[in-house]
């Protein structure tokens, strides 16, 4: 049985094609069990997200795997099998192994590190193990692929450090409060982008919201997204000394707030911390407030800056992840060769050829002197012996039979056979 | 091996572990902080305060009539003070910042003689008691106030300069560790005011007077003024953040001045002999 993994992802193709061969959960349900009726594949997970569609199972013989995926997916899909060949990848052995390991740990994710994409697998996993359509050899695949996702993920910094802005400005608000329900927080500028950023703060914790607007109706109607409060964009500025956070997303070509203002309100509120985050482009907010104590400014720069630096930072945690995941897959390749027969069939030898010399030598002590010649003899007599009541074990371990690994565990049972195994390590 | 010796050095062993890891804690790449450095202060605790329970029942009196009694009370306190603090907030890398302030203290502690000296009749009063475990926890608490000052200041480098990498990560949020500077400034100072009032008393009962103008009492009241200021431009015109610890560290250093300086320097009637 070997590990075969086919599929197609944001390397390999354009999010047109990978919608066409996307699978909701009833489909997914159906697919398995056209797969497990086909008898081409004997395992199989699928992973279906809006990043990747990839098949992972167990199948005997790899090319008829491989084509008759294919076939499956073209069919399924109805698309021509021309097409999906282009945007499909291969993988079998190692490295399709080692492709498992990268998917959870989120090496081969686009934001490198995001941790959506192990609850994703874990679904997959879980949808499949409902549907009967794995064994042990993808149970186990699957096992370890949760291990080595947990270790890349807390041994190595891979998911940490915010690595997009709202996520950073977030993380900012927690190192300068201590309690964000506690903030009052206030929006000035109703657009896109200042309604992402506020969502971000409020998923956070933040309650006391305030919204304001030069259009006073689209404040209103964002107000009440956020259970809030509005204030006329005349007269925001006289509630500034009540505000711990401020979102200034506008498109003004000056700025709506300069340092005097800030440093009137600050006296105002006896110099308690004021967080200002100006994600309007250009600046509204004068970048001289960096003077004054108690006010943490930063503009979109500046949170570009922070997520460059951890993108970085992440990059560099990632060689340590792929050398914890190349690891892993050697420990799993070890695992999968002491299923293959080749062992067994050692052990049996050794075994048997232990016992041949063991038992020659206390012969030919009984026996006394003898000529060389007749020492032979007896050699050759217990060689033969030895090699035809192995034999028929040894091929039988060699053919490709259905129960392979029964057999193998029969056979090691049978000859009290002691074969070195991987240890397990959960 | 004098059992109370053996219990001073097991406490230093503690503590200088203890704070060689918290130190260590600041350079490492980790996010999570290790407790393993509260479990040591705890280990050196539990050593110290028996070793100062020990001292009390030989000499009958609180163990500071010397320099070594002194500056381990000294440590013993901002342990105390450390170890709640750790219990109750759990800030990160607090440890990294106290166990060196304790360490210098235990040091200082282990180079000066160690005898139990008998006091002289005149100054055994309760008010002895009363004054020394007053004076002592409040220095203590302005010494958890220096520490934490100390990382509120690096933390709020890293804010100001847009810089989210390395101690940011692991140092609290700028509100906590200025509520805690603040309520540890709230609780050494009245402390100490007590302190100045209960030693006045003690003073007249054991020389008739109220206030010798002593170096100490000096420089305690220089002390007692800086964290006076401390709290009314807090309360007046909102003194805190930066300027609030920064004050905090100032004031912890007269404390180390009024401890050590006054009594190897300009000696009087305080000196630990």
């Amino acid at each position: 049985m070997q590990i075969l993994v086919i599929g197609l992802n944001h390397k390999t193709a354009s999010i047109e094609v990978r919608e066409k061969f996307a699978f909701d959960n009833e489909k997914l349900g159906e697919a398995l069990k056209i797969l497990k009726a086909s008898g081409l594949t004997s395992e199989n997970v699928i992973l279906s997200t809006c990043n990747r569609v990839e098949m992972y199972a167990g199948v005997k013989d790899l090319d008829s795997g491989i084509e008759g995926i294919k076939d499956f997916l073209a069919g399924f899909h109805n698309v021509p099998k021309k097409a999906l060949e282009e945007a499909l990848f291969i993988l079998h052995g190692s490295e399709a192994i080692r492709h498992v390991f990268r998917v959870a740990s989120g090496l081969d994710s686009m934001v490198l590190g995001e941790p959506q994409i192990l609850g994703q697998i874990k679904d997959a996993f879980d949808f499949s193990l409902k549907n009967k359509a794995t064994g042990a050899l993808l149970n186990k695949l699957m096992k370890k692929t949760f291990s080595v996702a947990k270790r890349t993920r807390t041994e190595t910094g891979i998911g940490k450090g915010a690595v997009n802005i709202s996520y950073a400005a977030v993380e900012l608000a927690k190192k300068i409060f201590d309690d964000l329900s506690t903030k009052t927080f206030l929006l000035i500028g109703a657009g896109e982008m200042g309604e992402l950023a506020a969502k971000h703060l409020i998923n956070n914790g933040v309650k006391d919201v305030i919204v304001t607007n030069r259009t006073y109706e689209r404040a209103e109607k964002l107000a009440a997204e956020f259970n809030g409060r509005t204030v006329r964009f005349e007269e925001y500025m006289q509630e500034l000394k009540h505000i711990d956070i401020i979102i200034s997303a506008v498109d003004v070509r000056k700025h709506i707030l300069t340092k005097e203002d800030i440093h009137g309100v600050m006296k105002a509120r006896k110099q308690k911390p004021v967080y200002i985050i100006d994600i309007s482009d250009p600046r509204s907010i004068d970048p001289e407030i960096d003077k004054l104590d108690n006010v943490y400014r930063f503009d979109i720069d500046n949170l570009r800056g922070i997520v460059d630096v951890n993108e970085e930072e992440r990059k560099k945690e990632a060689q340590k992840a792929e050398n914890i995941v190349t690891s892993e897959v050697e420990s799993f390749l070890r695992w999968q060769e002491s299923l293959s027969a080749v062992p067994t069939i050692v052990a049996l030898r050794d075994k048997a050829e232990a016992i041949r010399k063991d038992e020659l030598e206390k012969t030919l002590k009984k026996l006394g002197p003898m000529e060389e010649e007749q020492i032979k003899s007896i050699e050759y007599l217990t060689i033969s012996i030895v090699n035809k009541l192995i034999h028929p074990p040894t091929s039988a371990l060699k053919s490709e039979d259905e129960d392979k690994e029964l057999l193998i565990d029969t056979v090691r049972k049978l000859y009290a056979l002691e074969v070195k195994k991987e240890n397990e390590e959960e | 091996m004098e059992i109370n010796v053996l219990l001073f050095e097991l406490a230093l062993t503690f503590y200088f572990i203890a704070a060689i890891m918290g130190v260590i804690e600041l350079f490492r790449r980790r996010k999570t902080v290790s407790k393993t450095t509260g479990y040591l202060a705890l280990a050196g605790f539990l050593f110290h305060s028996v070793n100062i329970i020990a001292r009390y029942i030989k000499g009958g009196h609180i163990p500071v009539t010397n320099l070594h009694e002194a500056a381990s009370f000294m440590s013993w306190c901002i342990v105390l003070l450390f170890l709640l603090h750790e219990y109750r907030y759990k800030l990160g890398l607090l440890s990294s910042f106290i166990m060196p302030i304790v360490l210098i203290f235990m040091l200082s502690s282990s180079i000066f003689p160690r005898e139990i000296k008998e006091i002289s009749p005149l100054l055994r009063s309760y008010w002895f008691g009363i004054h020394v475990i007053l004076a002592f926890m409040g220095n203590a608490a302005f010494a958890m106030a220096c520490g934490i000052g100390i990382m509120y200041l690096i933390q709020e480098r890293y804010v100001k300069s847009k810089r989210l990498s390395g101690l940011f990560l692991k140092l609290p949020s700028l509100q906590s560790l200025e509520e805690i500077n603040y309520h540890l400034i709230t609780m050494g100072f009245p402390l100490l005011t007590l302190a100045i009032i209960s030693g006045v008393i003690w003073a007249n009962t054991a020389w008739g007077t109220y206030w010798r103008w002593d170096p100490k009492e000096v420089w305690s009241l220089i002390t007692w003024l800086i964290y006076a200021i401390v709290l009314h431009l807090r309360l007046s015109i909102g003194w805190r953040g930066k300027k609030a610890a920064i004050l905090s560290i100032l004031g912890f250093a007269l404390v180390m001045f009024t401890f050590f300086g006054v009594t190897l320097l300009l000696k009087g009637i305080h000196v630990f002999n």
